[in-house]
C-alpha cells in the first residue's frame, strides 16, 4: 500500500476502513542469508538497504520485544551533522544527505524538520573552537552559520542576555541541522524492509550464537533455532550480552543518559539549540513539548532511568539559559541505555568470527546516524568491504592504536565521553 | 543513589565520582604484550547486574570497591580498595 494525499482524504471520507497493518508479522524460517539481531533504528535501516542497495532480501530481523522499543523510540530527536575528524564528518555528512531524501524513499512521513541548530558559545576561547568546527563542516560540504551575540539575540530572542556569569557570546547556526519523529523512523524503515521481503520477527529473543569451525552457521533464538549465512549484531546498550554469546568481549560500556519532555505548549522554541557553559540542549516536538537532555549520569547502569544530581545539572542549566523555561512541568524522562566506545565514536565493522558482524558504539549520538550507519552495515555485509563513509569504524582501532577518532578531544579511555 | 563510603558511611551518590570497572586495580605488567593491555584498557564484560566498579569519595579521598547491581542501581557492599585482595 502507497501512502499519498489522495489516501489520506479518501480514506477520512470512506470511514478509515481501507488500512491495513504496515507489515508482516511472519513466522521464522529455517534459514536465513542474514540474520540482524536488534530491530531498532540500525537494525531496520541495514535490513532496508540490504533490501533496496544490494538485492539481498532473504533476511530477518529479530527482536526481543517489539520493533522500535529502544533507544530509535526514546531520544532527543536531534539530526545533524556537524562533526570534525576525517572518519567521523564524511559519515554524518552522508546521513544527513540520506535524511533528507529519506521520506521519498521511504514514502513515509517521518517528519524531518531542518529547523536550525544553534550551538551557543559563552567565551573568546569556544568561540575559536566554533569557527574551527564551522570551518570543518563548511569543507565537508556542510552548511554553518557564525552568528554574533545580536545574531543570536534576532533567532532567540527569549534567552537570559543579561546573564552575567555565562554571557552569551554568540552562536554556531547548522541551517540543515534539525529533529525528526523518531518513532515514524523505525516505522517507516521497518514497512520499506518488509514491504522488500525482509521478515520482521518480533518477540524472538536471541539467546545464542551458532559458531563452527571460526564460522556463524546460525542463532538460538526464544522461537526455535534460525540458520543463517551472516549474523550482524546491532543491539546498542546490550552490545556486551550478545558479543558475549559468541564468546567476545567488547570495547564497550554501557551507561545512562537522560531525557525530560514537558507539558504541550504552544510553538515557542524553534530551533534545536545547546547551551555551552553545562549540558543542556532542547527542542520543542510537533505535539509541543519541550523535549531537553543533559550528559551521562557517568557510572555504568542498564536501569533505563537515571538519579537526581544530572537531573538538577539539566534543570538548572535550562533555568540559566532560558529562565521561561520555568513555567512549564516536566511530564516524564526516561534514561536510555548508551552504548559508550572509548573514543566517543562508533564500530561498524567485520569481526574475527567468520560470518559475525558488529554495529555498536554510538554513544549518545545514535538517533542521527540511523541512515548511513545502515547503510554502510548493508554494504560490509553485502560486499564484504566497508563503505567509503565508514571506513574508520574499525573494531581494532583501540587494541592497535590507530584510527582512534576522539572527537571531543578527551581522551581515549572509557568514561571520558 | 546512596553508597556507603567504607569510612564516612552512607552518603549521597553527589559526593563520588564513578572511576571506572574495578578492573582497573588489576594492572597488567609493564611487558604484559598489547592483548593483556587491551583487555584491560578497553575491553569490558559490561554486566547487565551484578558488577564491581571504582567509586572516589571526594570529600575524604577514599577510593571503594562497590559491589553493585547494573539494572536496580542497588549497592550491594563497599570495600577499601586497599583491603580488596590482588
Amino acid at each position: 500500500m502507497n501512502y499519498s494525499g489522495l489516501k489520506v482524504i479518501w480514506e477520512g471520507l470512506t470511514g478509515n476502513k481501507g488500512w491495513k497493518p504496515m507489515w508482516r508479522d511472519p513466522v521464522p524460517k529455517p534459514e536465513y542469508d542474514v540474520i540482524i539481531i536488534g530491530g531498532g533504528g540500525h537494525g531496520l535501516s541495514t535490513a532496508h538497504y540490504l533490501a533496496k542497495n544490494h538485492g539481498i532480501t532473504n533476511v530477518a530481523v529479530l527482536e526481543k520485544g517489539y520493533l522500535g522499543s529502544g533507544n530509535i523510540g526514546r531520544n532527543t530527536t536531534i539530526v545533524r551533522a556537524n562533526y570534525v575528524l576525517p572518519g567521523n564528518s564524511e559519515f554524518y555528512s552522508h546521513s544527513l544527505k540520506l535524511w533528507e531524501g529519506l521520506e521519498a524513499d521511504l514514502n513515509y512521513n517521518v517528519m524531518h524538520s531542518q529547523r536550525g541548530l544553534i550551538n551557543l558559545f559563552h567565551s573568546d576561547g569556544q568561540r575559536d573552537a566554533f569557527v574551527r568546527r564551522g570551518n570543518s563542516m563548511i569543507n565537508q560540504g556542510d552548511d554553518a552559520i557564525l552568528l554574533d551575540r545580536e545574531g543570536v539575540r534576532r533567532h532567540l530572542p527569549y534567552l537570559d542576555f543579561d546573564n552575567t556569569r555565562f554571557p552569551i557570546y554568540g552562536g554556531l547556526l547548522h541551517p540543515r541541522g534539525g529533529t525528526a519523529r523518531h518513532d515514524a523512523v523505525a516505522w517507516g524503515y521497518a514497512r520499506a524492509a518488509d514491504q522488500r521481503g525482509v521478515d520482521l520477527i518480533q518477540n524472538c529473543e536471541v539467546t545464542g550464537i551458532d559458531i563452527t569451525d571460526g564460522k556463524v552457521t546460525g542463532v538460538q533464538t526464544s522461537r526455535g533455532a534460525i540458520r543463517a549465512k551472516k549474523v550482524a549484531m546491532i543491539v546498542a546498550g546490550r552490545s556486551s550480552q550478545v558479543a558475549a554469546m559468541a564468546g567476545m568481549r567488547l570495547p564497550i560500556e554501557s551507561h545512562v543518559l537522560q531525557a525530560f519532555v514537558t507539558e504541550g505548549l504552544k510553538p515557542v522554541i524553534d530551533h534545536v539549540v545547546s547551551f555551552g557553559m553545562g549540558h543542556f540542549y532542547i527542542s520543542q516536538s510537533d505535539k509541543g513539548g519541550l523535549v531537553f537532555g543533559g550528559d551521562l549520569d557517568f557510572y555504568s547502569s542498564y536501569a533505563a532511568r537515571g538519579n537526581l544530581p544530572m537531573v538538577e545539572h539539566v534543570m538548572e542549566a535550562g533555568m540559566t539559559l532560558m529562565p521561561m523555561i520555568g513555567k512549564a512541568k516536566v511530564l516524564r524522562s526516561w534514561g536510555g541505555i548508551m552504548d559508550m566506545s572509548p573514543d566517543g565514536s562508533p564500530i561498524i565493522d567485520k569481526a574475527h568470527i567468520d560470518g559475525l558482524y558488529v554495529n555498536c558504539g554510538w554513544n549518545y549520538g545514535g538517533f542521527k546516524a540511523v541512515p548511513a550507519s545502515g547503510y554502510a552495515t548493508a554494504h560490509l555485509l553485502a560486499t564484504g568491504t566497508p563503505h567509503e563513509t565508514a571506513a574508520s569504524f574499525r573494531l581494532d582501532r583501540f587494541r592497535t592504536g590507530r584510527g582512534i577518532m576522539d572527537e571531543e578531544g578527551t581522551g581515549s579511555q572509557h568514561n571520558l565521553h | 543513589m546512596r553508597i556507603t563510603c567504607p569510612l564516612c558511611g552512607t552518603r549521597d551518590r553527589r559526593e563520588f565520582t564513578w572511576q571506572g570497572d574495578a578492573l582497573a586495580i588489576h594492572r597488567p605488567a609493564r611487558d604484559a604484550g598489547p592483548e593483556a593491555w587491551d583487555n584491560y584498557i578497553h575491553l569490558r564484560e559490561n554486566p547487565a547486574g551484578k558488577t564491581r566498579d571504582l567509586w572516589y569519595h571526594d570529600p575524604c579521598g577514599t577510593w571503594a570497591v562497590a559491589e553493585r547491581d547494573t539494572v536496580t542501581h542497588a549497592v550491594h557492599s563497599t570495600t577499601l580498595v586497599t583491603e580488596v585482595p590482588r
